[in-house]
This record gives structure tokens, C-alpha cells and sequence, in this order.
């Protein structure tokens, strides 16, 4: 800022000042609390343009103040812009366009979403990720429901209980894939071999777990196995918010632990159920993992009786480089978590009014 | 009355007893992998009659590991990985996240608009332009890509400012009128204050860096960039009839992730929960 004489600088001032004055005093007489809190806003724009002048510094305290804030932010949201922000736009685009990652990329409208329609492998993924997700979801939930109510219960070894439901969730996939597929292999694993020597079943009907109709039934019960340790630390934070009160209330009027159940735990459990079920959809619809290394051969493909949408996805974009298209599905993705998240938001809104 | 008495001694051994039931079947696969890491790989599927502990332990197992694939690379590149990329998060994010909880500023409803709406977002979903965009900029086959895909989370941010919003303004207001700086404010007050919340996203990330395996298996390509998971699944895939092996390289992959679990597991039942309810 150019250096002003003092009188020209009093003078601004008081000018500023008479027009802050004047829109002080409209704004004690303005009804409308539209226009009044625009006028508040200016008082602060005259005010701070006051500062600046009599200080004389470049950069007023506002300024700096947002400078601060931004240094802050700056190292985290570089990082978060780069690589989540604009690879989400360049996904939205990329769904549009036919590219094979090195030539010219071409524009193709929404022949990518036709192809869907008749692509046998993703009417596959996506029935068998929707099935997926159907099963494991509710079973979860009751799994881990009934695991945080038997652990919310004065026993003892709680500790010891919760830590060892959950640690099959940290655990790598890798490494406990690798124990289940040696627990339930065909032909010599512990599972098959009490099924044919304790229940007596025939040789040739032992089932295959990790292939053709039973593998997504093993999918599964993998998942129940391994993420209801998490969701029942979940349940177990819902039940302890539930008054003893109500308890002891439903006690007086004779309820047996079924009522009690009934009336007092799952009604009062109701957004905690919801959050798990939304929390358990979304993470059904990204499942891969799981599908390749239970089903997956040697090189990791999956045949259409195992194959999901991430991993068709993947095939699309990594295998057969057909990048536009792979973005297509990964829409699809996107959508049904949308749908899922939306719905969260409704109910969420719907139960804070009432 | 007795029989009351009966009935409530009745429900507790029911209680116990499908508690023992859950237990055996959350524990069962892990003792497995204990019991068939020291067999031969003759020993491990002999089921009449099963042993837990056979009679001359295969220890050799655990040091063969090391030397049929280069396991101590894949240690090195996850040890690396995941102290690096946790570092980064909690530092990044707990910073960014004192700037949106504590400090007033120009455009902060926007910038925090762009995390919330990317944090339902699936990874899968924009993995691929990821790939695309790291790849022009050299990134591929470099474990720097998996630093720069992992360290910079929406979720890590929501998940601190939600706890510094619990802590009182009034703390960040004195040390303002002591003069202290906002750096300083953060440094020496927010960040001791924090320690459960850094606890739980510690493990998460942990967790997750450790365990992840579709990142890795996009960008590391070659053999001495690969981390414990994708080396332990090459091995399952070239092996995949040394049982014995393929058990004691999983035990081993999941040491790491266990001691960090006991270690911080009360922040992390803590944390789960919240965050969990919170949403």
C-alpha cells in the first residue's frame, strides 16, 4: 500500500465511518432479516477496511488469520486433492470416453452404460455381489446383535471374549483366507473329514466349498466369521446408552427376557441397527478381497460363478485396458452406494425430528 | 423362589456356554494356524488321530520362509509403508483438522464440503484414474504411490475435527490472549489432549496399510517392491501345496498387526464405537 499523508488517510476514515454510522442506524429500523443480516455482514466489511487504514499493514488481521487456517490445511488437502479429488472427476469423465490408456481418447456418449445391458460378465458380478450383500448382511447383524448382548451381561472373561471376536477383523485376509481354505478343502480338510466320518456323508456328495453354487455361501460365512467382531463393539456402544431404567420398568410389569428383548432392547437399539445395516450394505458392495482369495485361482481370475463388481473393474481396466468402460461400471458402483447413502441421510433426518 | 434361582443358574450356564461356543469358533482358525505352521506338510490334514503339537515340531518352517522368498523385503517394504503412511495421516489430518474445529476462516464451509462428500465415496470407484493420473507421473512400481494413495484420508480428518469439537474452545482462547501462537496452541495443547483419538486412527491406519492388498497389487509390480501380503499370496500361489510354509509366513504377517491391536485395543473399542455411532 502506497504511503497516504495523514490528513488524506483521516479524511478516508471519516468517511468510511459516516457510511458505517448511517448503515447502523438503517439497520435498526430494517424488518427484513434477509437484508438486515447482508447489511451486518457490510458493517464487518467497513469496519475491517478501517482497520487496514489506520494500521497500514498489508495484510489485514483477517487475512492472516486465513493464511494461518490454510497452513494448516494445506499439507493434507494438497495430498487429498491430488489423488482422491480429481481422479473422482476424471472417473465421472473417463465413463464417457472409449480409451485404452494410450492412445487419443475418444468421445463415447453413453455406448458404454448400453454395453452393460448385454454383458453377461457384469449381469453376473453385480447378481452375485446384490446375493452376497443379502446374505451377509442380516446374518451379520444378528450375529453380532446377539454377540453384544450376551457380552453386555455380567460375565466373566468379557475383555478376553471381545478382544478374541475381534481380532479375526484385523487379521489380513491373506493369512486367515489361507487357514479356511486348508479347514474347508474338499478332500482333506478337518471340515469335510467330520462330515464323512462323524455324520456319515457319502464321499462324492462332500461339498466343494470354493466352487461353483457353494462359493458364495462360504463368502458368506467368511464375512459373518470375520466382521462381526466389529459391528458387535458397535451394538455393544448402543446398549450401553440404554437406560437400566427402562429395564427395570418392563421387570415391574412381569417382562420375560423375550419381552424385554422385544419392547425395550431392539426398539431402543433402532438407529444403531440402521447404521449398522447401511455401515454392512456399503461394504458388501466393495467386496473383492475376499472372492479372490477364497475362489480366485492360482493367478487370481475369477469364473462368473465368483466374480463381483469391483473385480470386474478391475479385469476391465487392468487386464483388458478398456478404461471407459471399466468407469462404467464403477458408476454402477457408485450409484448403488449413492442410493444407500441417501437413504442413510432420510432416515438419519427423519429421526432427529421426531 | 428356588426355582427362580434355578432358572437364573440355568440361563447363566446357557450364556457361557454359547460364549465358549462363539469363542472356539473365533479362535479355532488362528490355533489351526499355529498347530499346522510346525507341522510337515504330511502332518498338517492327518486327522486320526489330530494333533495339536506333533511330536517333532517343525520349527524349520519359520526360518525356510525367509530364504524360499525374499520375506525380509516384504517386511521391510510393509514396515516402511505403514510407519510412513501413518505418520503422515496423523500428522496431515489432526493439523487440518485443528484448523476446521478451532479457527475461523475464509471458504472453510466449502474446503470441508470437499471431504464430506468424498468420504462415502468408494476407493474402487476412482481407483483406476488414480492409477492412470500416478502413472504419468512416475509413480508406478514405486512404493511412494501407495504412500500418496493412502495417507491423505477424508475419513482421518472427519474423524479428528469431530474430536476436537468436544474439546472447549475456551482452552484455545486463553493461550490466544497468553499470546501464543496457533501453531504452538496445537502443538502443546491439542495434540496431548488428543492421544485417544490419534490412538484410533493409529490402528486403522495401521490396519489397513498392513492388510491392504488391492492397492499394492495395482501399482507394485516387481518382486522387491511387493509388500507381506502380495509376496504371502505369490508364495500361496507358487507353493500352494507347502502347507506347512504357507502357515508359518501367515503367522508371521499377522505378529505386527496383533502386538499393535493389544497394544492400543481400549482406544480402539473406544473408537470404534463413536466413530461407529457418529457416523
Amino acid at each position: 500500500m502506497p504511503k497516504m499523508d495523514e490528513a488524506a488517510k483521516a479524511a478516508k476514515i471519516d468517511g468510511l465511518q459516516q457510511e458505517l454510522t448511517k448503515l447502523i442506524t438503517d439497520v435498526r429500523t430494517e424488518t427484513d432479516e434477509k437484508k438486515k443480516r447482508k447489511m451486518i455482514a457490510e458493517i464487518g466489511k467497513y469496519n475491517r477496511q478501517i482497520d487496514k487504514i489506520k494500521s497500514g499493514r498489508i495484510l489485514s488481521r483477517e487475512t492472516k488469520r486465513d493464511l494461518i487456517a490454510y497452513s494448516f490445511i494445506a499439507p493434507n488437502f494438497i495430498g487429498f486433492c491430488v489423488f482422491t479429488l480429481i481422479p473422482i472427476v476424471f472417473a465421472f469423465a473417463l465413463a464417457f470416453m472409449k480409451w485404452d490408456g494410450s492412445n487419443p481418447i475418444q468421445w463415447a456418449g453413453i455406448s458404454n452404460f448400453v454395453r452393460l445391458g448385454d454383458d453377461i460378465f457384469f449381469k453376473a458380478a453385480l447378481k452375485n455381489t446384490i446375493i452376497y450383500c443379502v446374505g451377509t448382511v442380516p446374518l451379520t447383524m444378528i450375529a453380532s446383535l446377539a454377540l453384544a448382548i450376551i457380552l453386555n451381561q455380567k460375565v466373566k472373561g468379557r475383555g478376553i471374549f471381545r478382544t478374541l471376536a475381534f481380532f479375526p477383523y484385523v487379521a489380513s485376509l491373506v493369512a486367515i483366507t489361507s487357514v479356511w481354505k486348508m479347514l474347508f478343502h474338499p478332500s482333506k480338510g478337518p471340515v469335510n473329514n467330520i462330515l464323512l466320518n462323524v455324520f456319515g456323508a457319502a464321499q462324492e456328495n462332500l461339498p466343494q466349498w470354493f466352487s461353483g453354487g457353494l462359493v458364495l455361501f462360504s463368502m458368506i460365512l467368511f464375512s459373518v466369521w470375520k466382521y462381526m467382531g466389529y459391528y458387535m463393539v458397535i451394538y455393544l456402544a448402543g446398549l450401553q446408552g440404554i437406560s437400566s431404567e427402562l429395564y427395570e420398568a418392563a421387570s415391574l410389569d412381569g417382562a420375560g427376557t423375550w419381552n424385554k428383548f422385544r419392547y425395550v432392547t431392539w426398539p431402543q437399539l433402532s438407529s444403531t441397527t440402521f447404521f449398522v445395516v447401511v455401515m454392512l450394505t456399503i461394504n458388501c458392495f466393495k467386496v473383492y478381497d475376499i472372492a479372490i482369495m477364497l475362489a480366485g485361482g492360482g493367478s487370481g481370475e475369477l469364473t462368473t460363478s465368483a466374480t463381483v463388481l469391483v473385480y470386474y473393474i478391475y479385469q476391465k481396466a487392468f487386464i483388458d485396458w478398456d478404461l471407459g468402460y471399466s468407469s462404467a461400471v464403477a458408476m454402477v458402483l457408485f450409484a448403488m452406494v449413492l442410493i444407500v447413502t441417501i437413504i442413510q441421510f432420510r432416515g438419519q433426518a427423519k429421526r432427529e425430528r421426531t | 423362589m428356588r426355582s427362580a434361582h434355578k432358572k437364573a443358574v440355568l440361563g447363566k450356564v446357557i450364556v457361557y456356554v454359547i460364549l465358549i461356543l462363539i469363542a472356539l469358533i473365533m479362535i479355532i482358525p488362528f490355533l489351526w494356524m499355529l498347530s499346522a505352521s510346525i507341522k510337515s506338510d504330511r502332518e498338517v490334514f492327518q486327522m486320526n488321530p489330530f494333533v495339536w503339537i506333533p511330536e517333532n515340531p517343525k520349527w524349520s518352517n519359520y526360518s525356510d520362509i525367509w530364504t524360499k522368498i525374499p520375506f525380509a523385503k516384504f517386511v521391510a517394504n510393509t514396515v516402511f509403508l505403514t510407519i510412513v503412511v501413518t505418520l503422515l495421516q496423523l500428522l496431515t489430518s489432526s493439523f487440518a483438522a485443528y484448523s476446521f474445529a478451532k479457527l475461523n476462516f475464509r471458504h472453510k464451509n466449502g474446503l470441508f464440503l470437499a471431504y464430506i462428500a468424498t468420504i462415502a465415496m468408494p476407493w474402487q470407484v476412482y481407483m483406476v484414474p488414480q492409477f492412470i493420473m500416478m502413472r504419468r507421473m512416475g509413480l508406478n512400481d514405486k512404493l511412494l504411490a501407495i504412500i500418496c494413495l493412502q495417507a491423505f484420508s477424508a475419513f482421518g480428518v472427519f474423524m479428528m475435527k469431530q474430536f476436537y469439537e468436544g474439546i472447549p474452545d475456551d482452552l484455545c482462547e486463553a493461550a490466544r490472549i497468553d499470546g501464543m501462537s496457533e501453531y504452538r496452541i496445537y502443538a502443546s495443547i491439542m495434540l496431548p489432549l488428543s492421544k485417544p483419538a490419534l490412538s484410533t486412527l493409529t490402528i486403522f491406519t495401521f490396519v489397513a496399510t498392513w492388510n491392504d492388498y488391492l492397492g499394492p497389487l495395482i501399482y507394485l509390480k516387481s518382486q522387491e517392491k511387493k509388500t507381506i501380503q502380495l509376496g504371502l499370496k505369490m508364495f500361496i500361489s507358487q507353493y500352494s501345496s507347502d502347507y506347512g510354509l504357507i502357515m508359518a509366513g501367515s503367522v508371521l504377517s499377522l505378529i505386527p498387526v496383533l502386538i499393535v491391536f493389544l497394544v492400543l485395543q481400549k482406544y480402539f473399542v473406544e473408537g470404534v464405537a463413536s466413530t461407529g455411532l457418529k457416523g
